[in-house]
Parts: structure tokens; sequence; C-alpha cells
């Protein structure tokens, strides 16, 4: 205990990351599954208070801020690493994604127990370069093309908070990662730099741009971390800030107009994502001790079903090599398990009783009565409606029952069937029993879900949501999946990159596109030589 | 079958059970039930009819940006 508490969990991460490519066969499984329960170790046990302080020029860098905020993070993100690792387990001579993940997860982990805005902002800075990376390694044209935009916007982000981190220090002489609220030109550059990592509506287009074209691996850590990191720094920072209250319904609400006809499944979980943390962030923005317990338990609780449901349609993606709603169906047949632990995800996400998500949701909906805001109510109430669709029937329907593609596999390897079967079971588990979810909370909880009222108006919502789903289908008013895809707010740089190329040759008197071609063809060589 | 049955149960004991309502709308019987019904075919609906005659591509719509 003494020697893992010598080291911040972030650190443990991150060293042990670039242990992995010496390690060979059992030992390097074993070493991978090791290192995410040392950090996880260390998480639980590190008193509270403030540890591993470094001067560095007139300031204090502070590594280990620990209290109730930043652990119950802290777990999440251990836990995750865990399943995320487990699920990448097949994965042979493909170090350098395992270093990635681990390096992510590092960064999230830094960033959680970062006591100062300037190592907060180096281990977000660590986080974007891994992330690439694990978009990288997918090997494809897209992927490549992807995480070029996923590094450009994560580094305007950053660029961002470090002028806001650089205004604040100024003004106020203090580099404390705390409080700041909205005042004045800094905290609006950090509320952006947040804000983008956090996919607020307008700086969202990178989520779902991005994080279907990552490695199947990959996507699970990707989905879990950054997101949820930017929910933590709002929490932090921007408590009880009433716009977050207005940017976080809107992005419960718009995501699920584009998932419900966005045809790539895992694109779908990319808006899904949006959505859900627009209800984390609706609990920031209320800044009541329910609400931000709400929000902390559906960040945990998220972390779980988002990745239980990323990885069954990682695992339908590695079996057959498809994702497209269209391309896919009929695999129940096939890929029992794999279905089953798709369903618990997504009954868990849609809030059903008995699973976790109804446990943590209800939080947020409660603090809105609590507060008197009925439109937000009815806002959060239609969202979960939509969540409905696009998570809980959607995904399922489409990739295991719907038309049968014809596609017989069969299940995808033990390790991805173990690390399902984890995040199920907790999905369960937390949904009969919240007490050790709550007793992590950072306030005292005193909200019981399970009333005969509450339990019967959402089984109300949902059943009859789904009702309308069977009669469409029925009725055969249900549109089908189009192979289509859908413009979303990247088209201004992605257009507008395309009409600066074309302005640049012109300015240089180039013909045609060969200049800045013949450039970005080179560094795909280089890339796809790895 | 047994889903009708479980449905047609969900607006019975509504009838019956004491609630607290928040807000006056809550209040009504089977107030959960239509708004989750609406909400959902207005999703279905919106998204399908006016969100996507909008915002669709071809699949190749970006090329290589």
């Amino acid at each position: 205990m003494v020697i893992i508490n010598s080291l911040p969990p972030a650190i443990i991460l991150i060293i042990g990351a670039f242990l992995i490519p010496f390690l060979k066969g059992r030992l390097k499984s074993a070493y991978l599954l090791l290192l995410p329960v040392i950090a996880f170790i260390s998480v639980v046990s590190i008193p509270e208070g403030i540890h591993w302080t470094v001067g560095f020029l007139d300031y204090d860098l502070i590594f280990g801020r620990v209290d109730r905020l930043s652990r119950a993070f802290g777990y999440m993100f251990t836990i995750i690493s865990f399943i995320g690792t487990l699920y990448a387990l097949h994965l042979k001579n493909q170090d350098g994604q395992h270093v990635a993940a681990f390096l992510s997860a590092g960064g999230a982990l830094g960033a959680t127990f970062a006591g100062d805005l300037l190592s907060l902002f180096v281990f977000l800075e660590i986080m974007t370069i891994a992330s690439t990376y694990l978009i990288w390694a997918r090997g494809t044209e897209a992927s490549y093309t992807a995480g070029f935009r996923y590094l450009l916007v994560h580094l305007f982000g950053g660029l961002c908070l470090l002028a806001g981190i650089l205004i604040h220090v100024h003004q106020t002489g203090s580099i404390e990662f705390g409080a700041i609220g909205l005042n004045g030109i800094g905290s609006y550059l950090i509320l952006i730099g947040f804000g983008i990592n956090c996919a607020f509506p307008v700086l969202h287009a990178w989520l779902p741009d991005a994080y279907p074209e990552a490695t199947i691996t990959g996507t699970v850590f990707l989905g879990a971390l950054t997101t949820k990191v930017a929910v933590y720094s709002l929490a932090r920072s921007f408590p009880g800030t009433e716009i977050l209250i207005w940017i976080g319904a809107a992005m419960t609400v718009f995501p699920i107009f584009y998932a419900a006809i966005e045809n790539d499944l895992r694109k779908v979980l990319s808006y899904s994502i949006i959505n859900q943390v627009g209800f984390m962030v609706v609990g920031i923005g209320i800044g009541t001790s329910l609400s931000l317990n709400g929000t902390v338990a559906h960040a945990f609780n998220n972390i779980l079903f988002k990745a239980l449901l990323f990885m069954s349609m990682g695992a339908v993606m590695h079996q057959t090599g498809k994702s497209k709603a269209t391309d896919l169906g009929g695999l129940y047949k096939t890929m029992p398990l794999t279905t089953l632990f798709c369903i618990i995800g997504a009954v868990s996400i849609s809030g059903f009783p008995l699973f976790n998500g109804f446990v943590s949701k209800s939080m947020i909906l409660g603090a809105t009565t609590q507060d008197g805001m009925g439109i937000l109510w009815l806002v959060l109430l239609f969202a979960s409606a939509g969540v409905l669709h696009h998570a809980g029937i959607k995904i399922p329907y489409h990739a295991f029952f719907s038309h049968d593609s014809g596609i017989r596999t069969k299940e995808p390897p033990l390790n991805m069937l173990l690390a399902m079967g984890i995040a199920a079971f907790l999905c369960i588990f937390i949904g009969i029993f919240p007490g050790p979810l709550y007793s992590i909370l950072p306030f005292p909880v005193d909200f019981e879900p399970y009333t005969g009222a509450h339990v019967l108006d959402t089984f109300q919502l949902l059943s009859f949501a789904a009702l309308a789903f069977c009669l469409l289908i029925l009725s055969g008013l249900h549109p089908v999946e189009w192979r289509v895809i859908l413009l979303d707010t990247d088209w201004f740089y992605r257009k507008g990159a395309k009409a600066f190329h074309r302005l640049a040759n012109r300015l240089l008197g180039v013909k045609g596109d060969a200049s800045l071609t013949t450039v970005a063809e080179t560094d795909r060589e280089v890339i796809r030589g790895r | 079958m047994g889903f009708y049955i479980f449905l047609t149960l969900l607006i019975v004991v509504d009838l019956f059970l004491p609630k607290h309502p928040f807000f006056s709308w809550e209040g009504h019987p089977s107030f959960y039930a239509a708004y989750g019904f609406v909400s959902y075919v207005i999703i279905v609906f919106g998204s399908n009819y006016i969100l996507r005659k909008l915002l669709k591509r071809k699949e190749d719509y970006y090329g290589d940006y």
C-alpha cells in the first residue's frame, strides 16, 4: 500500500504504460489487467487532502487534490480502464493501442486529481494526443482524416483553455483549479475549452465525426473518458452556472433527432453520448447538492452502460466488419450473449427501473422539480423518451433483430464477452442496490428512487413510447434506415478547409489540388506505415 | 399480448396510486403514458420527415475531407 501510494494514480498508468512493449505472452496480459487494479487501489486508499505538490516557477503544481468529487471520478476512470483493457486483451502486436489507452486513462486521472489549472491543462493535452492515436490506429482512410480533425479541434480547445487560464491567473494571481464561475473573458475561454471536450452544441461535431472511426477497443476508452473529464471540470469550476442548464438541455434534445436517422450504429451511440452528457451538464447548471449528486451518479452509470453498448457494437463489428443498420440484422441467432448484453445496456441507458440509469437520471429530474423548473423538466422527460428510441430500441433492434441480413457469425472472443458481462452485471447491480453508488457521491444522499409513483410513472413513459414504436412498425409507418450521411456543424470546417485549400492554391499559382495533397499523401504513408 | 395487458395495468394502477405531483400537469392520470407516446411519435416523424430531408447527403459527400 505504501508503495502504491507513493505515486499519483495517473503516474502509475502513464509510467506503467511504457513498460507494456517489453512484456510478452501471458505476463503481458496479466500486467495489462493489473495496472488499472493498482490504480484503483491507489484511488481507494489515498487519504483526502492535498498530495504530491511540486514547485514550478512561482507556483505549486498539485498532482493529488483528493476530495469526494475527484475520488468518485477516480473510481469511474479506473473501473472502466479495467473493463476496457479486458475487452482489448485479445489484441496481438498492437502495443501502441494499449499504451495509448493507458495514457488516455492516465491523463483522465491526472486531470481529475489535479489541484491546479496548469497540470490540468497538461493532462488534458496528453489525453488529446493519446486519443488521436486511438483513432488513427484503425488504419483506414476515414480514420486518418477523422483523427486529424479530432486533433485540430482539440488543439483549438486546448488553446482556448490555455489562454483562459493565463488570463484567469493574471487576474486572480492563483492557479487553483477550483470554482471559477463566469466573470470575464478568461472564465469564458476556460468554459469554451471545457465545452469543446464536453461536446457543447455547435462545438460537438468532432465527437460523432471521430469516435465511430476509432478502433473497436479504443472507442470504449474514448467514449468513457474525454467527455466525462469535461463534466468533472465543469462540476469543479462552474457549478450553479445558469447558462449550463440550457446548454445541457439543448444537448439532451438535438442529438436524439440525429441519432434517430443516423445509419451507422456507432455514430448513433456517439450522438447518444452528447445526449447523456447533456443530463449531467443540466445537473451542474442547477448546482444543488441533489443535482450535483445526480450528475456524478449519472456519469458513473453512463460510463458503464455506454461502454457496454459500444462494446456490444464493437463485438458486432469485430465479427462482421459492419456497423451500419442497413447492413445488419438478425444477429441474435448467432450472437445470443452479445445480444443479451446489448439489451441490458439499452435498458439501462433508457432508465428502466432495476437498471442503473434509473437511479441516477431520476436524481437530475428530481432536482428540476425541487427548483420548480417545469419547462426544463418537460424537456428532460422528452429527451428520456428519445433515449429509449435511439439507444433503447434502435441499437439492439437494427443490429440483432429487424430484417435478417443473412450474416451468420459467432460470439466474439471470451475476453470481450467477459468485459461486457462485468459491465452488464454492474448495470444491474447498481440498479437494484444503488446504496454503494450513493455512498461515494460528493454530498450526503437523501433520495429514494424506488417510490411507487416514480416507478409507475417511468414505466408508463417508457412503455407507451415503446408502444408507439410497435404500432408504427406494425402499421408500416415507421420509416426505414437510409444509406446516407447527415450534415452537422463539422460541415463548416470540412468544406471551409476545402475552400481555403483552393484559395491557397490559386494564390500560390498551383493548378488543381497538387501542392497540399502531395504533403497530405506523404503524411498518410507515414501514419499507415506504422 | 402480455405487453398490452401490462400497458393496461399501468393505466389502471395509476388511477388508484396516491401521488404527490410537483407540477399541475403531472397529476393527471396517465400523463406520463401520453407524454411518452407523443414524444416518441414526434421524434420519429420529426427526424425522418424534416431533419433527414434537410441534412441528408451521399455517403461520399465530403470526399477526402
